[in-house]
């Protein structure tokens, strides 16, 4: 159990229709890494996020939580998941942070924090109200507390959508493009936010296009294309020599 | 002058008919319109349908026909059939086909509401039924009450159309008393009377409109 890693990902398989998205998709990740998946859209990078934290099935695969199964398969290829109890509670280990942030408009800033603490783990707004407090403060929003998302710009938005999903304590955080739907001068503000994470040790997977973040924060990159992981090694390595064709192409294309 | 003031305690009683219905249909059809609205975007497909079929029966036929239906032919209707007196039957048939039209309404409302909401829902490990009423409706009802305006105002209208089961609402009472006196002057009055429901209502709908104008989406 000690050397269980926190996400266990093994031959997950996912198909929309005739499209095979995932083709037998492998990954570890263990405590206290950061993990950027890089690659074309299209790669499967977004569907492997969704697929982990129960967004979508899978059809085939094992996915396992801090040693808890989410999905499992058995020999015969037939593919089960955990009980509607079960998957909330090992879904509950993991927050997400979405490309369009996804932020509730009918909340406030303090409110869209406090809304899942107060409703899902129904505790009382007296012990909410200053975690959230803290946490607003961490990602520099304290002030616009009392604000509507609509009157902030996208990286506050976004940082809102941090600190939403760390007030449920998760243990992993899965960021789905953080920076993707932001204006290029607003992603360094939420990218701080996600580096002072990583340096907190925080369980990171960053499906990301900012080649800058996966070479200095990630301690592995995993390069996807056509719904397969090609390359999956230490970040400076990968960068610095690149060993299948298709990942060189791609990291060209991104200079 | 003093003519309006003889026949200002009939439309007044006619009145208090007319808003009586208007009331009770209100109170009635919007939860029961919700409840519709909630079975019909549900997975549950045959309820779906059935909840389909429903509301084209009560949209596809006249709310004078339900009435009279209900009225008169209830009663010959094997198992379910009963003899409702004049106001509980008029009460049914319109809340019976308010809350058709109300669930449409909701439904709109409801499919309008983005997928992103229902993620960010459930990755904060909200339920299907706790994304609704916290996440989901609460934001729908900004979004419905224009349409839910129209639908309200409507109906002030329509609660004359009980006359056909022989009961004094205010157009009935203004009518009578036309017959009567070979006057049209009740007539206006009548419309004066509708004209200021609708103004309250106009009012109500436009200060909710203000209030849930503090957030954009």
């Amino acid at each position: 159990m000690t050397n269980e890693p926190m996400i266990r990902a093994a031959g997950l398989y996912k198909q929309f229709g005739p499209v095979e998205v995932l083709k037998g998709v492998s990954l570890e990740v263990g405590k206290g890494e950061v993990i950027a998946i890089i690659g074309p859209s299209g790669s499967g990078k977004s569907t492997f996020l969704r697929c982990l934290i129960h967004l979508e099935t899978v059809q085939r695969g094992t996915i396992i939580i801090e040693g808890e199964t989410l999905v499992e398969t058995d020999a015969a290829g037939q593919c089960r998941y955990a009980q509607e109890a079960e998957l909330r509670r090992i879904r509950g280990k993991m927050g997400m942070v979405f490309q369009h942030f996804n932020l509730f408009p009918h909340l406030t800033v303090l409110q869209n924090v406090i809304e899942a603490p107060l409703t899902v783990k129904g505790l009382r707004r007296e012990d909410v109200v200053p975690k959230a407090d803290a946490l607003l403060k961490k990602v520099g929003l304290y002030e616009k507390r009392g604000s509507y998302p609509s009157s902030l710009s996208g990286g506050q938005k976004q940082r809102v959508a941090i600190a939403r999903a760390l007030a449920m304590e998760p243990d992993i955080l899965l960021f789905d493009e953080p920076t993707s739907a932001l204006d290029p001068e607003l992603t360094g503000e939420v990218l701080r936010t996600m580096r002072a994470l990583a340096e907190e040790r925080m369980t990171m997977v960053v499906v990301t296009h900012e080649m800058g973040f996966a070479r200095e924060e990630a301690s592995r990159v995993v390069f996807m294309d056509e719904g397969s992981i090609l390359e999956e090694r230490p970040a400076r390595e990968l960068f610095a020599a690149p060993e299948h064709p298709r990942t060189r192409a791609f990291l060209e294309s991104m200079l | 002058m003093g003519y309006v003031f003889d026949i200002l305690p009939s439309l007044l009683r006619g009145t208090a008919v007319t808003l009586q219905v208007f009331v009770i249909t209100l109170v009635l059809s919007v939860p029961l319109g919700l409840a519709l609205a909630l079975l019909r975007v549900s997975r549950l497909r045959l309820v779906g349908v059935l909840v389909n079929g429903y509301i084209w029966l009560m949209r596809g036929t006249p709310l004078m026909l339900q009435m009279l239906f209900i009225y008169f032919a209830l009663p010959f209707v094997p198992v379910i059939g009963v003899r409702l007196p004049d106001f509980p039957a008029a009460i049914v048939a319109f809340v019976l086909n308010y809350a058709a039209y109300f669930a449409e309404i909701f439904r709109a409302g409801i499919q309008s509401i983005g997928r992103g909401q229902y993620e960010g829902a459930r990755v904060l490990g909200l339920s299907y039924a706790q994304t609704m009423r916290r996440i989901v409706l609460p934001q729908v009802v900004k979004r419905i009450l224009p349409p839910i305006s129209n639908e309200t105002i409507t109906l002030v209208k329509d609660t004359s159309l009980i006359y056909v089961l022989a009961m004094n609402d205010l157009l009935r009472a203004a009518r009578g008393i036309v017959q009567r006196d070979f006057s049209t002057t009740p007539f206006i009055v009548a419309a004066a009377f509708y004209l200021t429901m609708t103004l309250v209502l106009t009012y109500g709908f436009q200060r909710l409109e203000k209030k849930y104008a503090v957030y954009d989406e």
